[in-house]
């Protein structure tokens, strides 16, 4: 049986003329959160759709939790969140849920416990009698977290989970990613939205025009270069230009620059340079470089 | 900055023929490796069926159609009435009874296209709306195959339409026998052959809806009813004036669309014999389809009902 919760090998999808998915592989091991990230249209929902059984691949292979997209035994143990989430509006929250509890194949006992501890961790604990038509997007958003989770999945799909949501929202639903993650669920996470996969994600792999370009871990993705942020008094231009020789600077305010240092051993040297050399230190912020920067870089380049 | 190696995983080892890979076979064909036992099936689709049945009855095109239906039946009562009354000073029994039958199947066919209009703007959407809204992705990716769900759906709305035509065309018979003191000729058989072209309809707009918009669908669907309408026509007035022509047109065009044909059969089985080769109109029956053509029909169903289990399967969704 194979260890891997996602296994794709070649996967290839061809809509008429367009090429979607043009010979993508990847591997998603068991208990980590995997970001899917690319540009609009670079294929991402339909590497995701291919793997969950929504369409079919025009050729290639992938395996989830070890039986081909589509085994049924296999969906019972799935969740998905699709990125246009719908639902019968004239349903309640509880209704739909324990609609899909059923769908899923729970018994009534269990159903009756489940439902409102889902409802409980999306946040939607008070909301349970009112008509999905009423909710708003944030709330839609979750209800459809909710009914991911509800089967108490091994692999989660989660295509755009933040996109409606504000950043009370998002944060919630970095939570329960980190929860699912703690529980020892696999979570594959599709997003355009840099910002999330970098503070949520294990390994990334970078899409575009239907195949990976890249794929890795964060640190793997941009190296071990650390962005420090230096705020101190007396930053003369002497002592800016002695810093160029651990790596570029540039100068944000009178008292505040950027260096990209290689690695974090070079923090301690940079800051005693600015202390003897007569600055007043107030704040060292070193951060990893961001994926941004590294993403823009690769998608830019494949042009 | 490196890449995972593109193939497998390490740790994976090579696959081998009977390794998950199937070999590397094309997983061509959905649900290979896994299937759900029967028990289950019937699970899933009698929980579709319910749950398709509880979304009709939610809708307002029910309670629309049912409400144009109960507005006609009150109509018909006190049209009836009045007729009835009329008929019974002037004429003999004989008489009265022909108008009743005339006038009950009149009613019918009536009820008729309120169910076929039923069937056809409750079903519709179903399947075609639920792909674009989106409404359907979270439902396919349950452990449900997507034959339960075709099957689940075309059960609901049958149960709905069955209801539906038992009350309708059960209060009209009931208005004249109250009133009139008659029932006619085979009126159970009748109502399951009104029921029975529902049915045609309704498979035919589930099956549409698998590959096609649903105002495509609905102007398919509604076009070959209209098809069937007129067929029936020129197989009445080939029968009368003859003309085989027109009349084996017509036999074709309810193979293509037997709806029409069953409701023919449903007036034959509820007229008397003296009645049978009275006039010419929508009530009459001067050839009745064949015990053949409803045996056709009910499999022209099943056969619909495969074809977009089928059809939905290889579906993209």
């Amino acid at each position: 049986m194979a260890a891997g919760a996602v296994e794709a090998r070649e996967l290839r999808k061809v809509f008429g003329d367009t090429v979607a998915v043009d010979r993508l592989s990847l591997s998603v091991a068991r208990g980590e959160v995997f970001g899917f990230l690319g540009p609009n249209g670079a294929g991402k929902t339909t590497t995701v759709n291919l793997l969950l059984d929504l369409v079919r691949p025009t050729s290639g292979e992938a395996l989830i939790l070890g039986r081909p997209p589509g085994d049924p035994d296999t969906k019972a143990r799935v969740g998905f969140l699709p990125e246009h989430f719908r639902f019968p509006s004239w349903l309640t929250a509880t209704g739909f849920l324990h609609m899909h509890s059923r769908l899923m194949g729970l018994p009534a006992a269990k159903r009756r416990a489940l439902v409102p501890e889902v409802l409980e961790r999306v946040g939607l604990a008070d909301r349970g009698s009112t008509k999905l038509g009423a909710f708003s997007k944030g709330m839609t958003q979750r209800i459809g977290l909710a009914q991911a989770i509800l089967g108490e999945p091994e692999l989660v799909f989660l295509d755009e989970p933040t996109s409606a949501l504000d950043p009370l929202g998002r944060r919630e639903v970095r939570d329960i990613i980190r929860e699912l993650r703690d529980k020892g669920v696999t979570v594959f996470l599709n997003s355009h939205l840099l910002s999330e996969v970098e503070v949520t994600c294990d390994r990334v792999a970078i899409v575009k025009d239907g195949a990976v370009v890249r794929t890795g871990t964060l640190d793997e993705l941009t190296g071990a270069a650390v962005e420090l942020d230096v705020t101190a008094d007396g930053l003369t231009p002497e002592l800016v230009a002695g810093l160029e020789r651990w790596g570029a600077t540039s100068r944000q305010s009178e008292r505040r620059i950027t260096v990209i240092l290689h690695g974090r051993d070079d923090v301690p040297a940079v800051a005693d340079w600015l202390v003897r050399g007569g600055a007043s230190l107030h704040a060292l912020e070193p951060r990893r470089a961001s994926l941004e920067e590294m993403f823009v870089h690769i998608v830019g380049d494949q042009l | 900055m490196s890449d995972l190696p593109r193939a497998v995983a390490p740790g994976l080892g090579k696959p081998t023929a009977d390794e998950t890979w199937l070999g590397g076979a094309h997983p061509a064909t959905r649900g290979a490796a896994g299937r759900l036992s029967p028990a289950r099936h019937a699970r899933n689709v009698a929980l579709i069926a319910q749950l398709t049945f509880l979304e009709a009855y939610r809708r307002w095109v029910l309670w629309a159609v049912a409400l144009l239906g109960s507005a006609f039946v009150a109509l018909f009562a006190i049209g009836f009435f009045f007729i009835h009354r009329e008929v019974t000073q002037q004429s003999r029994v004989g008489e009265v009874v022909e108008v009743s039958d005339f006038i009950l199947l009149a009613g019918l066919y009536a009820a008729y296209f309120l169910v076929v209009v039923l069937a056809l703007l409750t079903s519709i959407d179903t399947i075609s709306g639920e792909i674009a809204s989106g409404r359907i992705h979270t439902v396919v990716t349950k452990p449900v195959g997507r034959g339960d769900i075709v099957a689940g759906k075309w059960l609901g709305f049958a149960a709905m339409l069955t209801v539906f035509a038992a009350v309708l065309c059960g209060s009209i018979i009931g208005v004249v026998w109250l009133i009139a003191d008659y029932l006619p000729p085979s009126p159970v058989q009748g109502v399951a052959l009104i029921i029975l072209a529902g049915l045609v309809v309704l498979s035919l707009s589930i099956l549409g809806g698998t590959r096609l918009t649903t105002l495509t669908n609905g102007i398919a669907v509604f076009m070959l009813y209209g098809l069937a309408f007129i067929g029936g026509w020129i197989e009445q007035f080939g029968a009368f004036l003859q003309n085989q022509t027109a009349v084996n047109i017509g036999i074709v065009i309810s193979l293509l669309m037997p709806a029409e044909a069953m409701w023919k059969r449903a007036a034959y089985e509820m007229q008397p014999a003296s009645m049978r080769l009275l006039v010419i109109h929508p009530m009459a029956a001067v050839t009745s389809p064949s015990n053949v053509m409803v045996a056709y029909t009910v499999l022209y169903v099943a056969v619909a009902v495969a074809a977009a289990v089928v059809l939905f399967r290889r579906r993209d969704l």
